[in-house]
């Protein structure tokens, strides 16, 4: 797929940015991460021709760190923490419910684009232990039976045009 | 800000800030001061709502000049956040909500009332507590890492210098050599605080002792033991006092750059830290000469990108690099061939904030507390099966019992401690037996299990021990870098082996190979996270065997969380057949008929998600 | 420091060693081989990521294993009580049990697998001891490609040593290889997974010749050439000169040791191909076209310098990275294509034979080859392909070993006198880094001054460094030239160029670090399999066989292509003069700018 041209120039002028910066390319990636939400291999070329990094080498760091993505998430990133204190309250549950609700491992993203569920490490949010966050926002204790309404939620959200 | 170039007006700046500080503690410029946490955990629950509901509700009574409001780091007590504190009564209100802004403005700001319902109640005597230092969860903390947190405002270099900030600094530059500094750290027996305890000192010592035109002092803030968070708090909380730290290692062992590497997932601490270095920057106390002296520093700030290995320092170093962070073969060590090849001392988050008040107090004080070889205070998170769930920093020596059942108020629902498993999924577990055992580096080795970064998550009589051991290992072969082949293939293997445990059919051989396998990786792969990879495993076999027994032979899981060795049923004596289970059912796997007959579930479909007990109002449903 | 010595002590003797070196190296020195598997070339190539070299190191404070692949033994120092053992329980356990890890996650089609007898995974599972079936579960994931025109990518065979990537990256310079994923599900391959077919991929092969396993490998041509001979077709066979210089060492003779010319011939004359011819032959057409081209853009004031053509490797590399520098490349196909072109065009018509009926086969040291001989611009006569199939040299041997022919039980035969059986020493030194520049030199020399240049050898551009440069007098005429091999060493003259800044008048370019002796279709050199040859076999072999080349020339009577009897006759009879009518239409080619991958791959 072509990368539109304002993508090109903003990706040119993140890796323009950290240019005077030893081995920048961390910095570049998650600027790009930050900015477009993904890093698809087309980008990683324009970063490549920009740096004078391999492909393959930019490609290794980009899968090497879950923080960077090759696909867009979905619109909603339902981040269900994985951690010791949330597995130990059952966090485990709470990932199940998702996947089985709507019909997606984690990791994966609904067809309608909507929702990205993710297994994530400690959001450091052990004290609301099982908890979750979407799209930054964080839901202390949640329990299975909750699920449901959160999906509702969003899907509401949505449906009203918000 | 005015610049502070020269050791005068540091000490100007000392002096007034301390006395702006404590004025607005102890109320003697006339106001009051209102302070509420800006921890992750409390903005998690509205924190920052709370505050700006604060100001409104203060300025509705035209307050703005009587009552300041500002946030603060953590407080540390995170299961009962958010926390309202007001000076100078120091009252502390728990678990506030926004709707409880009107009335701490009304009844205690104007009306000088304590707002009762918002005190915390000890658990025990239900009495009510007005004061954090007498609330039991902090009686028995020390705070020396934590200084300043959910005291000073983390976003205000002024504070920072009120509240001891920058003294120790002033300490070194004008009346310590850098060998007197390293032989300050040597003596206070300050040892690291990331995992393996390596003695501070002799790392700088190290470094100090190689001859370089340039050298780095990096601060790992990858905190990726899943279930500790005080590298974050303390990043939140004062990260002044870090940036103190780093500067004063840059001075021991001569680095003019330092790199802090904070995980990309601590948003908050990323901008307080990156905000703190811009201030210093801006007065000159990070750049060149500073306070006039031939010591230059300048500090970076670097993300990590999600990837617990590079909690590794080798792997950190190559990830700051711009690499794979996969991490390199020691020796050379970094404190010789670090960060592009430079001699590069690695410390973690909790040291390097240490490192100022041992400056401040002198090596002696400090090491006054903890053991003979653990020396100091460290930070615990402690979490899990815990009632008083929070950051908790205790001096080295403190029994696991006083840090359970004491600060950590015990187990609730009144279940019976099974286990506290340190170090993360570097570590191993405790059991009932170790309870007496003194915290420190050695004794937690002896018990085979490890001081980690501090995280000690406790599990009850509901936790399988297989299962937690699956679940570390499940953790590590995705955190596992792939480089070595012992953890790439080695942990997949042993995951594959505990997976059998845990759907009953793995034989007793499964156990031999395991634990075969376990001891080979512990002993042979690259790195710390490969070589300690096994402990869960190693640690729950030595100290649960009858729980693998009983999955391997009776094919049954004890804790009934296995969920190939467990079923949902209900008691169709106890079922009020009210179909709520069924309607909560995600697969539709109960029927029954509604008030007529009692429902049952298809063991055929059930995915043991527990929805349908989690639900029942009547306890008919049960796990066996 | 290079002096100092350090006391270690291995199961329980005492050794004074050079403090510098590994604990590997030292053991070395000691005679004990442990075996490695990621280690490679002096450790140029160590992650110690494979553990198949660990061994105890007992102190005071215990055991520990570690990698004696990287450390060093000035930190096993004897008086502070470290003591190596490689031999002890612990030791014994880790290695076998890392072999097992490693095996357990790997394809096992071993007696089916390319690299059947010359896999080192296999070797070190033979040496540790390990045992069948240990450890076994899921797989990683895979990915085989064979779309690629010259290499076969097989991740099921492959264990992270990260040999590939690395000599991709000191080789030629782009990096093509890495590290992909983590944890289990790591691999290596170019970004994205992609085929070597998608990405700009030179196809040198190097990175096969390091491969410890059958992860990568040639594509193999050799069912094509089983075709055709079965449909009766007139299969005429031509060998690159770098062939004979290093086929003898598949038949167990050490590197350098043996001239396989006359061997070679006698089994191709078994394997019952029509023609035997040498490449060489073609190169002396080569140079005789070269050496006109040189000497046209020298007197015509056109672009310079002109930079040799016959890599296909680097003429990958020019396509895809320095189009620009197109109106330097010479038009001259590479040997074998002219060679080819010449078989279906004079050969044919002299025989009376249609060129659809002839069937070209190349022997030749490269992986590229196979892609070159795939190019549209290299079919001169009715479109065919100048030449049909590419054999490597491993390929060659893997025919006469299925033939059941006995290497060391053939005779000395000699190449088929047909029309183009005639070689010169100058031909033959085409296989090493220099050659082409040599053998150019010595007709240039000739054509311009009408002399023979009176010492025959410019020893300036002889050795294996990768990159030399030289200025020749030519009746007056001062010369600057240059010759670099590996893409690495290649650029800075390729960027002085771009910069208008070159001072050469000629450049000569070779793909493969050292030539086409060590070209990617090469036997392989394997420290691990050929431990007799010394550890330092690797620092010594490109001059070993390239020493073979120079001692066929110095005993040729005939050394200047130009006194090629045959090309005499060529062009007498049938071409005219070099670069002329016939000779553009059939020995020269064209480059392609901004090409895409490789254009032929069917999607």
């Amino acid at each position: 797929m072509p990368i539109r041209h304002e993508v090109v120039v903003g990706v040119e002028a993140i890796c323009d940015q950290y240019a005077n910066e030893p081995s920048p390319l961390m910095m570049i990636l998650s600027a790009i991460q930050k900015k477009y939400g993904y890093i698809p291999l087309e980008v990683q070329e324009i970063v490549s021709k920009k740096t004078g990094i391999p492909v393959a080498e930019i490609y290794g760091v980009v899968t090497f760190y879950s923080f960077f993505s090759l696909k867009p998430k979905g619109k909603y990133v339902l981040g269900v923490c994985l951690g010791t204190a949330c597995y130990v309250k059952n966090s485990q549950a709470i990932i199940d419910k998702f996947s089985a609700m709507l019909g997606i491992a984690p990791g994966e993203t609904t067809d309608d684009g909507l929702f990205t569920i993710e297994a994530v490490r400690c959001i450091g949010a052990c004290a609301l232990a099982p908890a979750m966050s979407i799209n930054g926002k964080v839901y202390p204790k949640v329990t299975p039976d909750q699920v449901g309404k959160i999906i509702d939620e969003y899907r509401k959200m949505e449906a009203e045009g918000k | 800000m005015e610049r502070i170039d020269s050791v005068k007006k540091l000490d100007e700046s000392i002096k007034t800030c301390t006395e702006q500080f404590e004025a607005k503690i102890k109320g003697t410029n006339g106001k009051r001061a209102v302070v509420v946490c800006g921890g992750t955990g409390c903005i998690a629950n509205s924190s920052e709502d709370i505050q700006k509901a604060l100001e409104e509700e203060i300025k509705a009574h035209g307050l703005e000049n009587k009552v300041t409001v500002n946030h603060v780091g953590c407080f540390g007590f995170c299961s009962q956040g958010p926390f309202v504190k007001i000076f100078p009564e120091d009252t502390l209100y728990r678990a506030v909500k926004v709707s409880d802004v009107k009335q701490i403005v009304e009844d205690d700001l104007i009306g000088g009332n304590v707002c009762e319902n918002l005190l915390y109640v000890d658990p025990v005597t239900h009495e009510k507590v007005v004061r954090q230092d007498d609330i039991n969860f902090y009686k028995k903390q020390v705070r020396v890492a934590l200084h300043g947190c959910s005291l000073i405002n983390p976003d205000l270099l002024e504070e920072s210098l009120g509240y001891d900030g920058f003294k120790a600094l002033k300490k070194v530059l004008t009346e310590m050599t850098p060998q007197q500094v390293i032989d300050e750290i040597l003596a206070s027996g300050l040892r690291g605080r990331g995992g393996a305890g390596f003695p501070t000192g002799r790392k700088w010592q190290f470094a100090a002792n190689v001859q370089a035109d340039q050298k780095y002092i990096v601060c790992n803030g990858d905190e990726g033991d899943p279930g500790a968070f005080m590298d974050r708090s303390i990043l939140e909380g004062n990260p002044f006092e870090v940036i103190e730290g780093m500067m004063i290692a840059g001075y021991a062992f001569g680095a003019s750059k330092g790199y802090f590497y904070v995980r990309a997932e601590y948003p908050v601490a990323v901008e307080r830290l990156q905000r703190a270095i811009e201030d210093m920057e801006q007065v000159g106390l990070l750049g060149d000469h500073i306070l006039g002296t031939d010591f230059s520093f300048h500090a970076y700030l670097r993300l990590g990108a999600g990837a617990f290995v590079c909690g590794e320092e080798t792997a950190l170093l190559n990830s700051i690099e711009g690499k794979r962070g996969m991490p390199r073969p020691r020796p050379p060590f970094p404190a010789i061939k670090g960060l592009w090849g430079k001699p590069t001392c690695v410390n973690n988050v909790e040291t390097l904030a240490t490192v100022p008040y041992i400056i401040r107090v002198g090596a002696a004080e400090y090491a006054k507390m903890g053991t003979e070889k653990s020396k100091g205070t460290k930070v615990f998170a402690l979490g899990g099966k815990i009632n008083n769930v929070g950051l908790v920093e205790v001096p080295m020596g403190t029994t696991l019992r006083t840090l359970i059942f004491d600060i950590g108020g015990g187990i609730p629902g009144g279940k019976k401690f099974k286990a506290i498993q340190t170090g993360g999924p570097s570590g191993g577990c405790l059991t009932e037996k170790d309870l007496d055992t003194p915290i420190d580096y050695d004794s937690l080795v002896a018990k085979g299990s490890m001081m980690g970064s501090g995280g000690a998550i406790v599990m009850d009589e509901d936790n399988c021990m297989v299962d937690v051991a699956h679940f570390y290992m499940d953790f590590i072969c995705n955190e596992s870098c792939g480089k070595c082949s012992h953890c790439r293939i080695g942990t997949k293997r042993l995951f594959e082996m505990l997976t059998k445990v845990t759907n009953g059919t793995a034989t007793t051989k499964t156990l031999d190979d395991m634990k075969y396998l376990a001891t080979v990786i512990k002993n042979g792969a690259l790195c710390a996270l490969g070589q300690t990879a096994a402990n869960p495993i190693l640690s729950t076999m030595a100290n649960f065997p009858e729980e693998y027994e009983a999955h391997v032979v009776d094919k049954k899981c004890p804790a009934h969380v296995c969920k190939k060795l467990m079923r949902y049923v209900i008691d169709p004596n106890l079922c009020k057949k009210c179909s709520l289970c069924a309607r909560n059912c995600p697969v539709n796997c109960i029927h029954g008929v509604v008030g007529k007959e009692p429902y049952v579930i298809d063991q055929s479909k059930c995915i043991k998600c527990g929805s349908c007990l989690a639900g029942c109002r009547f306890h008919a449903i049960i796990k066996e | 420091m290079e002096n100092k010595e350090i006391t270690i002590k291995i199961e329980g003797r005492e050794y004074s060693v050079p403090a510098n070196l590994t604990i590997l190296e030292a053991a070395r020195k000691l005679g004990y081989n442990i075996p490695t598997l990621c280690y490679w070339n002096h450790g140029h190539n160590s992650l110690a990521s494979c553990r198949v070299c660990l061994v105890e190191l007992k102190s005071s404070r215990g055991s520990r294993l570690v990698a004696s692949c990287v450390y060093p033994v000035s930190e096993c120092d004897a008086s502070k009580g470290f003591e190596i053992k490689i031999s002890s329980p612990m030791a014994i356990d880790a290695r076998r049990t890392s072999v097992e890890l490693l095996l357990s996650n790997h394809s096992k089609d071993c007696q089916t697998c390319v690299k059947n007898g010359q896999c080192e995974l296999l070797h070190v599972a033979n040496l540790t001891g390990a045992r069948s079936g240990q450890f076994l579960g899921e797989v990683t994931k895979s990915t085989y490609d064979n779309v690629a025109p010259g290499i076969v990518r097989d991740t099921s065979k492959c264990i992270l040593c990260g040999r590939c990537i690395e000599k991709c990256k000191e080789a030629q310079g782009i990096g093509i290889l890495g590290f992909e994923q983590r944890g289990f599900n790591t691999i290596v391959g170019p970004a994205e997974n992609r085929s070597f077919a998608d990405v700009p991929c030179l196809q040198c092969g190097q990175c096969i010749e390091v491969c410890p396993t059958g992860a990568l490998a040639e594509k193999r041509e050799i069912d094509k050439v089983d075709q055709a001979m079965h449909e009766g077709k007139y299969v005429i066979v031509q060998t690159a000169p770098a062939v004979r210089a290093a086929i003898a060492e598949e038949f167990g003779h050490a590197i350098g040791e043996q001239n396989g010319t006359g061997k070679m011939v006698a089994a191709l004359h078994r394997l019952g191909f029509y023609r035997v011819f040498d490449t060489n032959f073609g190169a002396d057409l080569t140079i005789m076209e070269e050496a006109q081209e040189l000497i046209n853009r020298i007197k015509n004031k056109e672009i310079l310098p002109q930079i040799t053509s016959c890599s296909p490797g680097w003429i990958n590399y020019m396509e895809y990275f320095y189009p620009d520098l197109i109106p330097h490349i010479s038009t001259c196909k590479s040997p074998h294509e002219m060679e080819g072109a010449i078989i279906k065009s004079y050969f044919a018509s002299v025989h009376g034979l249609k060129p659809e009926d002839i069937y070209v086969v190349s022997i030749m040291p490269c992986t590229a080859k196979k892609y070159e001989a795939k190019r549209p611009q290299n079919a001169a006569v009715n479109g065919l392909p100048d030449v049909d199939a590419v054999l490597t040299t491993r390929e060659l041997a893997v025919l006469i070993r299925r033939a059941g022919l006995l290497w060391d039980e053939l005779p000395e035969e000699d190449f088929d006198h047909d029309l183009l059986g005639e070689y010169t020493g100058a031909g033959v030194i085409f296989g090493v880094t220099g050659g082409v520049m040599e053998a150019a030199l010595r007709t240039a020399y000739h054509t311009l001054t009408g002399k023979e240049y009176d010492k025959i050898e410019f020893l300036a551009v002889r050795g294996q460094e990768s990159v030399k440069e030289a200025e020749v007098d030519i009746a007056g005429t001062k010369l600057k030239v240059a010759v670099a091999s590996g893409m690495k060493a290649a650029k800075p003259l390729l960027d002085e160029i771009r910069d208008g800044k070159s001072p050469y008048a000629f450049i000569e370019i070779m793909g493969c670090p050292g030539g086409c002796i060590n070209g990617g279709g090469q036997p392989f050199v394997k420290p691990n399999l050929i431990p007799n040859q010394g550890a330092d076999i690797l620092d010594k072999y490109r001059e070993k066989r390239a020493a073979i080349l120079y001692s066929i020339d110095e005993k040729k009577a005939i050394r200047q292509s130009h006194n090629n009897p045959d090309i005499i006759k060529l062009y007498k009879d049938y071409l005219g003069s070099p670069c002329g009518g016939v000779a553009e239409e059939l020995l020269h080619t064209h480059y392609v700018d901004n090409r895409a991958c490789f254009p032929e791959r069917k999607k």
